[in-house]
């Protein structure tokens, strides 16, 4: 069974982040109206490396102590704005808007890749 | 309020902020060149005050969404104007005109009706996102 949790476990979070960063995103297109609301953002590269363990540190044993990682209710950013605007909102729809399309389709990726797995795992277990 | 959860709460709420923008343009618009007989009695315009509101665990997943908490009167004063001959004048024959700038309201109401279509953007992407998710390994 681990193996095939295994098989879709990078995917699988990937498609967790990507949801999670789409919420974010909606969230400043939300406020984009909104005098001083800072857009905020999530790295996404630096999230998907914890999840896979690939941090700064990699550990050769189990035992080895777990290197601090960087607390997950810090890992948002605020977003520089390229027009500052005078009501101090930096929510610029053209950077959103943006990031949201490459996010949905980076998404949609990891869920093509997710369903060809599912697809070779069926096809293995029926043995056609 | 009840708690923002996902992509609906967001957007949704958010598009109902829009509309209460929208609303107070179209008031402004449907009253702009009204005239009154003291400037206390002369329109005002509209204008809807934004709010963020944060999700309970907006530290954890950065949700937020957008609420129209107040409306206030601008503070535009009307033009004062000479007509004599008008039905509602002053004694002293003036006439005072609804303080609406149309061209502001104008490129207000661009801005709310771009704004609330990015957020129908939003929901229906994410929408589709959600049933391919769905019908995940079929």
């Amino acid at each position: 069974m681990k193996s095939i949790s295994n098989h879709l476990n990078f995917h699988a979070s990937a498609l967790q982040l990507r949801s999670r960063r789409n919420n974010i995103l909606a969230s400043n297109i939300a406020n984009a109206a909104t005098p001083n609301f800072k857009a905020r953002d999530l790295n996404y590269d630096q999230q998907i490396r914890q999840v896979d363990d690939i941090g700064p540190l990699k550990s050769t044993d189990s035992k080895h102590f777990k290197v601090a990682v960087k607390n997950p209710h810090q890992t948002l950013f605020y977003r520089q704005p390229i027009n500052p605007s005078l009501d101090g909102n930096t929510v610029e729809l053209s950077v959103e808007q943006l990031e949201f399309s490459e996010n949905s389709v980076r998404y949609q990726t990891s869920l093509e890749f997710l369903n060809n797995r599912i697809a070779g795992l069926l096809s293995a277990i029926r043995g056609e | 309020m009840a708690e923002i959860k996902n992509v609906f709460d967001i957007s949704g709420r958010a598009m109902a902020a829009q509309l209460v923008r929208l609303n107070t343009i179209a008031s402004n618009l449907a009253n702009a060149g009204n005239l009154a007989s003291s400037e206390e009695e002369a329109y005002r315009s509209l204008k809807p005050v934004f709010e963020t509101q944060y999700a309970d665990e907006v530290r954890k997943n950065g949700i937020a969404t957008a609420q129209a908490v107040d409306i206030v009167k601008s503070n535009r004063l009307p033009e004062k104007l000479y007509l004599p001959d008008h039905p509602s004048a002053d004694d002293d024959g003036f006439v005072y005109s609804a303080a609406v700038n149309i061209e502001e309201e104008y490129v207000e109401m661009m801005e709310a009706s771009r704004q609330y279509q990015n957020n129908v953007e939003v929901i229906t992407t994410l929408r589709t996102l959600m049933m391919r998710t769905i019908s995940m390994g079929k």
